[in-house]
């Protein structure tokens, strides 16, 4: 895969809005990985988290934006409290998130799920869900 | 001693077994749990964003509400409503811009700037009631019920809200023990339950529930303990389908720790809604003679 690096990436939006919204310091990241290695839900995502840092770092938002890694983060953070540099990652991938869905893109196609499933679901689940997969 | 309390939306419908055994576990060792008026949603999870402040108006409103109540603390048992309210409290005493936007947009309430402590029920119970005292009202000890205690994430992480030692908690431990039954420690105790991946990816959700239930399984564990309602409905509701797609997977009942309690206080068994439970408690307990 040919991937192509730039200033003008660098020094993009998406890098400004993620920090300013993370209030995290992007480059504070070495890439030591110990976010990815204690990451409950990193066998389903297609990037490990500090894949999605190194990406961010170097204002790749296309390629984040092609990985599920922050729909599929639950936010448990883990790699918030265990991250030797301080980056308190949780809010990273909320940041990205909300760079997407503030563009009105939802992750979570409320219509789609069925009415069993609704009525299963306890108020905790439904209200979590759509807060951090809805605009 | 009365000590307020938020109950949350949870408590109310699925998660009754936690609230009704609560309130009745507590008021066997001289505890009245007083529910606050007029209390709202919490919001579930807390907003991580930098610039998104609406979302601390659920939590904040309901610590005002406890305020208005002539409440100095707040007691919770939902792990996602101790989290939410307690990390909205820490933001209100320690961000004065933040706090200063929050009171001028609640235009009806009286400013509030973190007066009301939030507390979880088990650290009432620890630090306040003691282990002793709880082990004296224990009329039918759990002898033989080995239970693996699992806290989720809510309750110990970031560590400022942290209920105990964020990577060695031992609160729910010290509780199974002074009431008779043996905890089982194993490697998945603060490990997340997938949380409110549930909606959008239920089926990650059933994965991570065969992860950790299979590894209490392998430590021997009867059951699991914990009080976060979605922890519970993750890693009960799916239970049936993975045995049947795991065939060395049993499953295992899952209690909140104040059903535990109230069965130990032999307490009027209603209390925690057994009905309830998606993986029935009910054959555990008759082994161990624990129900009639």
């Amino acid at each position: 895969m040919r991937t192509e690096l730039s200033i003008k990436k660098l020094r993009s939006d998406f890098v400004k809005k993620v920090e300013e919204l993370s209030g995290q310091s992007l480059l504070s990241c070495n890439q030591c990985g110990k976010c990815s290695a204690g990451c409950p839900m990193c066998f389903a995502m297609d990037l490990l988290p500090n894949q999605v840092i190194r990406l961010a770092q170097l204002g790749l938002e296309e390629d984040i934006a092609k990985a599920n890694t922050v729909w599929v983060c639950a936010s448990c953070l883990t790699c918030s409290v265990r991250c030797p540099r301080g980056v308190d990652l949780g809010r990273v991938m909320e940041a990205i998130r909300l760079v997407t869905m503030r563009k009105n893109v939802d992750y979570l196609d409320a219509v789609k799920i069925s009415t069993a499933t609704l009525s299963s679901l306890p108020q905790i689940a439904l209200v979590s869900g759509f807060r951090k997969h809805t605009a | 001693m009365e000590l307020h309390y938020y109950p949350g939306c949870t408590l109310k419908t699925r998660a009754k077994g936690l609230e009704d055994s609560a309130v009745a576990a507590m008021a066997a060792l001289d505890i009245q749990l007083k529910e606050i008026e007029r209390w709202n949603c919490c919001g579930t999870v807390y907003s991580l964003a930098e610039d998104d402040l609406a979302h601390h108006l659920a939590p904040v409103r309901n610590l005002i509400r406890a305020k208005e109540q002539g409440a100095d603390r707040l007691g919770t048992l939902c792990s996602f409503c101790y989290h939410t309210l307690k990390r909205a409290n820490i933001l209100v005493r320690n961000d004065s811009a933040k706090r200063k936007t929050l009171n001028d947009f609640m235009e009806e309430e009286a400013d509030y700037n973190g007066e009301v402590e939030v507390v979880h029920l088990l650290n009432v119970l620890k630090d306040e009631v003691g282990w002793e005292a709880v082990t004296q009202k224990v009329r039918v000890p759990l002898h033989g019920l080995k239970v693996a205690p699992y806290y989720g994430c809510t309750l110990l992480r970031p560590q400022e809200v942290a209920i105990d030692q964020v990577e060695r908690p031992t609160i729910l431990k010290e509780l199974v023990e002074a009431i008779g039954g043996e905890a089982v420690d194993f490697p998945f105790a603060t490990e997340c339950c997938g949380s409110y991946q549930v909606v959008s990816n239920p089926n990650f959700a059933a994965q991570r529930a065969w992860e950790i239930i299979s590894s209490a399984m392998r430590k021997g564990a009867d059951a699991l303990v914990l009080s976060c309602p979605l922890c519970h409905f993750n890693l009960s509701e799916r239970q049936s389908e993975l045995v049947q797609r795991y065939s060395d997977f049993t499953g295992m009942p899952i209690f909140y720790f104040t059903q535990l309690m109230a069965l130990a206080f032999q307490l009027d068994s209603a209390v925690c809604h057994f009905g309830l439970e998606r993986a029935d408690p009910l054959p555990l307990l008759k082994s161990r003679n624990l129900v009639s």
